[in-house]
C-alpha cells in the first residue's frame, strides 16, 4: 500500500491533510448519524445540510464578509429552524414527517440559491462549491497553532469531532433511551425533546463545519451510509457506533485513493475526492448488505442453499432406509442408483452428486458401480429421520387433527427440523407408539446419536 | 393548562380532577374525575377509542391537557415523577432497535442513575434480578426483536420493577400475550400490591376484571363509573360504557369544529 502511495506522488504534506479532513468529517457525521438512522430521521441530516444555504447567504449580506464566524452562526440558526419547522408542520399541518421535511428544506434551499445568485455578481460565493466542496484546496488554507501550520479545516472539523464524541459519550445513556422510547425518557425525567434539539443543533453544526471543505454531498452520505451499514452488522448500540466510525474512516481513506487512481484506469484525470468518498461509502454499504452475517443477501442465499442440500442428504439416506425395510433380508442391505434417486426425490443431478460425495466423505454411504448403499453410520442418521417422520405422522393425525391424506407431506417437511429433544417430546406426547398411521413400524431411538449433527 | 402549585388535601396515589384532553379541538376525554385508593389494583376498562391510553398519557404530561389537574401522592406529577412507573403499549416501541433485554430493563434505572453518569455493574445486577423475577433471566442477552410477544411484555414489566415506583401506570400489559405470561403478570401485580404499590392497568378482557382487580374505572370519553369492582362492575354500568359512543358529545364537538373553521 505504501509503495502504491509513493508511486502516484502521494505527498503527506498534501494528501495526508486531505485524508485527515475527510476522516474528521466522516467520523463527526457518522457518530450523530447512528442516532438519526435509529430515530428514522436519516433524511433530516440531508434536509439540514441543504437548508443552511439561506443562513450562509443572510450572514454574508449582513456581515459583508466571508469570514467564518457570522456564516457559521447564520447557518446553525437556520439549521435549527429547519428541525423546528419540520416538527411544527408535521404537528400542526398534520402532514407526514417526510413530506413536511421535504417542504421545509426544498423551500429554504431554493431561497438560499436565489440569494446566492443575487450576491454572485459581487462575490465568489459559489453555489457549486456548496454542493461538492473543495477538499483538495483545504491544505492550502492554513493557520498556525502552537507553532505548526495546520489547515483551518482540520482545526474546525477537529473541534466538531471532539464535541460530537463528547456528546455521544456523556449522553450515551440519554441518547439511547430517548431514541428507543421517548415517552419513557420523558417520564423518567430525561426530556426527550431537549435531546432531540441538542442532537439537531449538533447536526447543523457538523453540516456547516463540513460544508466549506467537503460540500453537502459528503456530509449527507456520511450521516446516513456508514451508520446504516453498521446497523446491518450488529445489534448492539455501542458496537454500531464503533463500526460506523470504522466504516466512515475506511470510506474516507478509500475515497481519496479512489479519486486518484480509478479515473486514471479509464484514462481520465483524478476526480473530486469528496464525491469519490461518498461513492466509496456506498460501495461499502453494498458489500455489507450482501455479506452481513445476519441480514446479508449472500449469506442468506448460501444458508438457504446449504439447507436444501442438507434436506437432499436426509432424503437420500431415508430412501435407502425404507428400501432396506421393504426388500432387505437379514443382514439388511439395499442399494439405489443415481437416476432412481433423482426420480424419487426430485432434485437436480449436480446437487445430488454434491450431496453424495459429501455423504461418502462422511462415511454415511458407500458407492460402487454407480449404486449407493448405506453404511452403519448412515443407517443411524436415517433411522432418526424415519423415526421423526413416523412420530410426526402419528402426532399430526391423532393429536393435531390433520386430515390423514395430508399427514405424509407435512411430516416430510417437519422431519428435517426435528432434533433429539423434540423427538423425545413427540414420543412422550404420543405415548410412545410402535407403528405409524399407515401401519409401518416406528424405529427405536438409536442408543447414541453423538455422530448425528 | 391549569397546574396549581398548591398541594391538594388528598394524598391518593393518583387523583384526577376535571381533566379534558383534545386532539385538534376534538375532545378525546371529557371532564374526567376520580381518586384512586392507595395500594389497590385498578383496572381501566372501556371500548376502543374511549380514551384510556390518552388518560394515562395526559396524567404523565406526555400530551397536553385542555384543562384539569392531576395530583400524584398529593403533589403535582412533576414533583413526584420519580414515584411513578410507566409501562407503555408494546406496539409503540421500535423492536428492531439495537438493544438486548437486559439493556431495556436497565433503562428503568436511568432515572436513579441520573444525567451523564454511566450504568454500573450494580445496576446491571439489579436488572438481572428483575429479569429472573419475571422468569426470563436466560434471555437477557437476546436482541429484543428475537423475543416473543409475551417475553417482550415481561421485559417491560421487569423494567417497571427495577424502577421501584409507588404508582404504576400500565397500558395494556395483557394485550396479545400467552396464557403463561398473563398468569405471571397477574402474580407480579399481586406481589406489588402486597408491597403497598398501586397499579392502574388498562385492560380489555371484561371476563377477568373481577379476578384481577379490586377497583375499576369504566371509561368512555368520560368516567361512566368508578369504585370497588363489587359495587361498580355491574351489567347496567357496562351497558352504559359500551352502549355506543356518546353521540351528543360527538355532535357538540363537531359543531365546535365547524364554527372554528368558519371563523
Amino acid at each position: 500500500m505504501i509503495g502504491m502511495l509513493g508511486e502516484t506522488g502521494w505527498s503527506w504534506q498534501l494528501d495526508g491533510w486531505i485524508v485527515l479532513v475527510a476522516i474528521l468529517c466522516a467520523v463527526a457525521s457518522a457518530l450523530l448519524g447512528c442516532f438519526l438512522v435509529l430515530r428514522r430521521m436519516s433524511m433530516l441530516g440531508d434536509a439540514i445540510s441543504h437548508a443552511v444555504l439561506p443562513g450562509l447567504a443572510v450572514a454574508f449580506f449582513i456581515s459583508h464578509s466571508r469570514s467564518s464566524l457570522p456564516m457559521f452562526i447564520g447557518a446553525v440558526i437556520v439549521g435549527i429552524l429547519t428541525a423546528f419547522f419540520t416538527e411544527w408542520i408535521h404537528r400542526v399541518g398534520r402532514v407526514d414527517k417526510g413530506a413536511s421535511m421535504g417542504v421545509v428544506f426544498t423551500s429554504l434551499f431554493a431561497l438560499g440559491l436565489v440569494m446566492i445568485v443575487q450576491a454572485a455578481d459581487k462575490v465568489d460565493l459559489d453555489a457549486g462549491c456548496v454542493l461538492y466542496g473543495s477538499i483538495e484546496l483545504t491544505p492550502l488554507d492554513t493557520m498556525s497553532l502552537l507553532g505548526f501550520e495546520i489547515p483551518r479545516a482540520v482545526i474546525t472539523l477537529g473541534i466538531v469531532t471532539v464535541i460530537n464524541l463528547a456528546f455521544v459519550l456523556f449522553f450515551y445513556k440519554e441518547l439511547k433511551l430517548s431514541s428507543f422510547d421517548p415517552s419513557l425518557a420523558t417520564t423518567l425525567g430525561f426530556n426527550a425533546s431537549l435531546m432531540h434539539y441538542l442532537l439537531m443543533i449538533l447536526v447543523a453544526v457538523t453540516a456547516v463545519a463540513s460544508f466549506e471543505s467537503v460540500g453537502s454531498v459528503l456530509v449527507v452520505a456520511m450521516f446516513v451510509v456508514p451508520p446504516a451499514a453498521a446497523y446491518l452488522l450488529t445489534n448492539q448500540l455501542g458496537m454500531m457506533l464503533l463500526l460506523s466510525v470504522l466504516l466512515a474512516v475506511s470510506s474516507a481513506f478509500l475515497g481519496h485513493l479512489g479519486a486518484i487512481h480509478v479515473p486514471s484506469w479509464f484514462g481520465f484525470q483524478s476526480t473530486t475526492t469528496s464525491g469519490m468518498m461518498a461513492v466509496a461509502a456506498g460501495a461499502i454499504f453494498l458489500i455489507t448488505m450482501l455479506c452481513s452475517p445476519s441480514q446479508g443477501v449472500l449469506v442468506k442465499l448460501i444458508r438457504r442453499q446449504a439447507l436444501s442440500l442438507q434436506i437432499i442428504a436426509d432424503d437420500v439416506v431415508a430412501v435407502l432406509f425404507r428400501r432396506e425395510e421393504t426388500e432387505g433380508e437379514e443382514p439388511k442391505s439395499a442399494s439405489v442408483t443415481e437416476n432412481e434417486l433423482i426420480e424419487i426425490i426430485f432434485c437436480g443431478r449436480w446437487s445430488l452428486r454434491l450431496v453424495l460425495r459429501w455423504l461418502d466423505r462422511r462415511d454415511e454411504i458407500r458407492m460402487h458401480d454407480n449404486r449407493v448403499e448405506l453404511t452403519e453410520k448412515g443407517r443411524l442418521r436415517a433411522q432418526n429421520l424415519v423415526r421423526s417422520h413416523r412420530l410426526w405422522e402419528r402426532y399430526l393425525q391423532d393429536y393435531a387433527g390433520v386430515d390423514p391424506s395430508r399427514v405424509h407431506p407435512q411430516a416430510e417437511k417437519l422431519e428435517h427440523f426435528t432434533d433429539p429433544r423434540l423427538r423425545q417430546q413427540l414420543n412422550s406426547e404420543t405415548d410412545a407408539p410402535q407403528i405409524d398411521p399407515h401401519g409401518r413400524p416406528i424405529p427405536d431411538e438409536p442408543d447414541f446419536d453423538s455422530n448425528i449433527d | 393548562m391549569a397546574t396549581p402549585e398548591t398541594e391538594t388535601a388528598s394524598t391518593s396515589p393518583l387523583s384526577i380532577y376535571d381533566l379534558t384532553v383534545a386532539y385538534h379541538r376534538k375532545p378525546v376525554i371529557w371532564d374526567v374525575e376520580f381518586d384512586i385508593p392507595a395500594g389497590s389494583l385498578v383496572g381501566v376498562v372501556g371500548p376502543n377509542g374511549a380514551g384510556k391510553s390518552t388518560l394515562l398519557k395526559a396524567a404523565m404530561d406526555l400530551i397536553p391537557r385542555a384543562s384539569g389537574r392531576v395530583s400524584v401522592f398529593g403533589k403535582t406529577y412533576r414533583q413526584n415523577r420519580h414515584r411513578v412507573g410507566y409501562v407503555p403499549q408494546r406496539e409503540g416501541v421500535d423492536w428492531d432497535f439495537p438493544v438486548n433485554a437486559l439493556d431495556v430493563v436497565t433503562m428503568g434505572l436511568y432515572g436513579k442513575i441520573g444525567w451523564c453518569s454511566p450504568v454500573r455493574p450494580s445496576h446491571r445486577r439489579a436488572a438481572m434480578e428483575a429479569l429472573s423475577r419475571v422468569g426470563i433471566a436466560e434471555l437477557a442477552k437476546r436482541q429484543i426483536s428475537q423475543l416473543s410477544g409475551g417475553q417482550q411484555q415481561r421485559t417491560f414489566l421487569a423494567r417497571a420493577l427495577v424502577q421501584d415506583a409507588d404508582l404504576y401506570l400500565m397500558d395494556e400489559p395483557f394485550a396479545a400475550v400467552d396464557a403463561a405470561t398473563e398468569k405471571a403478570v397477574v402474580e407480579i401485580l399481586r406481589d406489588m400490591k402486597d408491597d403497598g404499590k398501586t397499579s392502574v392497568v388498562i385492560h380489555h378482557d371484561l371476563q377477568t376484571v373481577p379476578d384481577y382487580f379490586d377497583y375499576v374505572i369504566l371509561l368512555n370519553m368520560r368516567v361512566v363509573a368508578h369504585g370497588p369492582v363489587a359495587d361498580v362492575f355491574t351489567p347496567e354500568n357496562l351497558n352504559k360504557t359500551y352502549g355506543g359512543r356518546l353521540t351528543l358529545l360527538d355532535e357538540v364537538s363537531n359543531a365546535m369544529r365547524r364554527r372554528d373553521r368558519s371563523l
